[in-house]
């Protein structure tokens, strides 16, 4: 198979495991869009700044330093706290992105929450080069928001559908993720100590402060308890429970 | 007051500094020339599946358990979710129900 070929089937495979961010993002992506716009930048703005740092979450607490004083340092540390979550990502996904050439610096710039869902836990399709596949499933994910974003600066205002709870598609992603990874004995553990932290962290800290003390504690626990960890199975349970 | 252009793109120029910041850093402090540390590989095969579960938490942080709904839209939406993926394994049936089957709740059943 030609390099094209494997590309072009990847991005035919990869297309409906990203449906969910398709319906997710265009919810928030609009929301995004109609919030800019109230702020008086219109959609060029938002696609500016989807396409420049695509990141959600923060772009959306990006508009509120868009309003009152100038706060760039402010911003850049609150950046930092947003999205210190793709520190983990990073080290997450430093195997599977080995190698990938060409497409590396694309797959690292385009990293987020959605994307890294998929791509760490996705089976590649059999006859697609699992560099293709990432990449497909990234730049899908890029262009629905992009998409969705200018959107709601656009046609935002003549949106009368009510889309209340359409967000859900989003954790719903993630719940069946997390069952997903769950599939190793290893990752069975993992992931109960990532809900117990985080629920922990929440209730300690508070629904806006609890990324970081979440992810502390998350790292201490698998640092400490590395070694009955690794002793459990990384592969494959026989039932694939 | 939105601010002037100029300052707008200074405060989108941290946003990506930041933001770039935490995605390149794991990919230059473990090249791929250096063998990755043991350490950091046990960790990237574990860390996805919390992850996972902090995702999960962090949708579901701003969900009063005190007040009324007391969370239980998002309670039975993702009890649905979860339990028609494990007896489907069928990702888009789960979430395509899950996620309609919220919006029923919100819109029409816990108003």
């Amino acid at each position: 198979m030609t390099e094209k070929k494997s590309l072009g089937r990847a991005f035919r495979l990869a297309f409906p495991k990203t449906i969910p961010v398709l319906t997710g993002f265009f919810v928030l992506g609009v929301a995004y869009g109609l919030l800019m716009s109230s702020h008086g930048y219109g959609p060029f703005w938002s696609l500016l700044f989807g396409a420049t740092a695509f990141c959600g979450s923060m772009q959306f607490v990006a508009v509120t330093f868009l309003t009152g004083i100038f706060q760039p340092f402010q911003v850049f540390l609150m950046t930092l706290m947003v999205n210190a979550r793709h520190l983990f990502y990073g080290l997450s996904m430093l195997q599977k992105y080995k190698g990938s050439g060409k497409f590396k610096f694309f797959l690292i710039f385009l990293m987020c929450d959605e994307t890294f869902a998929i791509n760490s836990s996705v089976e590649v399709p059999e006859g697609v080069d699992s560099k293709d596949f990432y990449f497909a499933v990234s730049v899908y994910d890029y262009c629905y928001w992009l998409i969705s974003s200018f959107l709601g600066g656009v046609i935002g205002n003549f949106f009368t559908i009510n889309t209340t709870g359409l967000d859900f598609a989003l954790t719903a992603l993630f719940v069946v993720l997390f069952i997903e990874q769950l599939k190793t004995r290893r990752n069975a553990v993992s992931g109960v100590i990532g809900i117990g932290a985080a629920a922990l962290a929440l209730l300690v800290f508070g629904a806006d402060s609890f990324v970081i003390p979440a992810m502390v504690v998350i790292l201490l626990v698998l640092l400490v308890c590395s070694r009955p960890i690794e002793s459990l199975d990384a592969a494959k349970t026989e039932k694939g429970n | 007051m939105r601010l002037d252009t100029f300052q707008t793109l200074g405060i989108l120029a941290c946003v990506v500094a930041g933001t770039m910041l935490t995605r390149f850093l794991p990919f230059l402090l473990f090249p791929e020339s250096k063998k990755t540390p043991k350490l950091v590989s046990y960790l990237s095969t574990t860390i996805p599946a919390a992850m996972m579960g902090l995702l999960v938490v962090y949708c579901l942080k701003g969900v009063s358990v005190a007040s009324w709904p007391h969370g239980l839209p998002e309670l039975i939406a993702i009890a649905a979710t979860a339990g028609l993926h494990l007896w489907r394994k069928n990702v888009l049936l789960s979430i395509g129900v899950g996620t309609v089957l919220y919006m029923v709740l919100v819109q029409l059943v816990f108003v």
